[in-house]
């Protein structure tokens, strides 16, 4: 008697198990993020495929629901390779699966997350622009963890326009001027979490600030951990990018 | 049923990469069979081993002496450093003999989940290396795994050694020597299609 599916995933993770086997982790459309030891993986021949960000067509199978199982895998989309000489790219891509490799439950399902990151990595792989994707992207991953940012309108007067901050404590819009003594304490809201534009470096760099933020607070912070260093890279490189003055705001 | 030495013996050969219990029984009754002509000379590399080796305290290679034998060798051009993840890297390289400048072992790559970051690795020695290196160096060659974790530690030592006034290259990605289309996975045709030169 064994239990078994069939779906397709990311690679998040891959660990060396012995010599020639790997655990892999990915992030899969119907069955979230689910571990599965493959056998033969570490080979120099099969490694490639293990890659983190590459999406593969999986097959798992257990003697118990609750065991670790193995996958044997195929190849859908070789996103890592596309990627890795493109450093801003590759530090997004690296970001995005060390955020799902850390942030979500094991076995919970999250396929409008699965699309959004497929989405994001298929963006990635190509030529298009790619930093509306990847913040839209964490926004979608605050609201599939339970904490949405409230975007809609205004938390003050209740306008849906000019919506320009947030507030760092609820997460609600604050709109341009309906708080100007606390406009230094909020958090700056890029248009591109509004609509789907695309940031320049210096709203990449705050979008990254404010999602950050509550990634920090809600997901983070309580199990007494910090936001990946592969996140924390990403950010410090959108900093880095921005043209000098673009702190004012 | 053997006796605490030998199960000892088993037990550690069983530690090694490449082995199990079952073969590292057989290895240890290999030993046993010519003592004199293998389980001797063996004891005596692995103690001299033991004894002897060292790691480089400039580059990270594993040698008898440190500086080792490459770092200390007039013949080599100082110009030029070679970075590589481990030492079975290094020594890859040098069995190619197409390379003749010096070496720098970080001792991995930073990982992106397991919180390997630039102070685990030897960074920080290889940018205090290139400020104070005398004769200047001109090159670093990032030899590097072409991996997510090989690909961003290249990225973010690029990055890091722009303002010490190096030239930065890495190594081709692509087809391997001997390899036919039909057979390599779509990320080294990709890999090898943007890493493409002009002819002749």
């Amino acid at each position: 008697m064994t239990v078994a599916w069939d779906d397709e995933g990311i690679v998040l993770r891959a660990r060396r198990h012995g010599e020639t086997a790997l655990v892999v982790s990915a992030f899969t459309f119907e069955h979230g993020r689910h571990a599965g030891w493959i056998a033969g993986a570490a080979a120099s021949r099969n490694r490639p495929l293990y890659e983190p960000g590459n999406r593969l067509q999986l097959h798992w199978q257990a003697r118990l629901e609750d065991d670790l199982g193995r996958f044997t895998a195929e190849p859908i989309d070789a996103f890592a390779a596309r990627v890795l000489d493109r450093p801003d790219r590759l530090a997004a891509m690296a970001a995005a699966t060390a955020l799902l490799e850390t942030a979500l439950a094991e076995r919970e399902a999250h396929p409008t997350l699965y699309a959004g990151l497929l989405r994001l990595f298929a963006t990635l792989a190509g030529d298009e622009h790619w930093r509306g994707f990847y913040l839209r992207f964490e926004a979608l991953l605050l609201a599939e963890t339970g904490f949405a940012l409230d975007l809609e309108r205004c938390a003050v007067t209740g306008r849906a326009d000019q919506l320009a901050f947030v507030s760092p404590r609820t997460g609600r819009a604050v709109a341009q001027g309906a708080a100007p003594d606390y406009e230094d304490r909020l958090l700056p809201l890029p248009p591109c979490l509004l609509d789907a534009s695309e940031p320049d470096a210096a709203a990449f760099a705050q979008g990254l600030q404010l999602t950050g933020h509550f990634l920090e607070k809600h997901v983070y912070h309580p199990i007494d951990q910090a936001l990946p260093p592969a996140r924390q890279r990403l950010a410090q490189q959108s900093e880095e990018a921005k043209p000098l003055g673009s702190e004012a705001r | 049923m053997p006796s605490e030495a030998l199960d000892q013996l088993v037990r550690q050969l069983a530690r090694l990469p490449g082995l199990g219990p079952r073969s590292a029984r057989r290895a240890a009754l290999h030993l046993l069979k010519k003592p004199e002509a293998h389980l001797r000379p063996l004891a005596e590399a692995l103690s001299r081993v033991a004894r002897e080796v060292v790691a480089c305290g400039i580059c990270g290679n594993l040698d008898t002496q440190s500086p080792c034998g490459i770092c200390r060798d007039g013949q080599r051009d100082g110009r030029s450093i070679c970075v590589v993840e481990e030492v079975d890297d290094l020594w890859a390289m040098e069995r190619g003999r197409s390379f003749r400048g010096r070496y720098h072992v970080l001792g991995g790559t930073l990982r992106a989940i397991d919180g390997i970051t630039p102070e685990s690795l030897r960074i920080p020695d290889l940018v205090r290396r290139i400020e104070t290196a005398d004769p200047r160096i001109e090159e670093v060659i990032l030899a590097l795994g072409v991996t997510v974790d090989g690909q961003t530690t290249a990225h973010y030592l690029a990055e890091r050694l722009a303002p010490l006034g190096v030239t930065v290259t890495r190594l081709g990605h692509g087809v391997p020597l001997g390899g036919q289309l039909g057979y390599l996975d779509d990320g080294t045709i990709d890999a090898a299609l943007r890493s493409r030169r002009p002819l002749g």
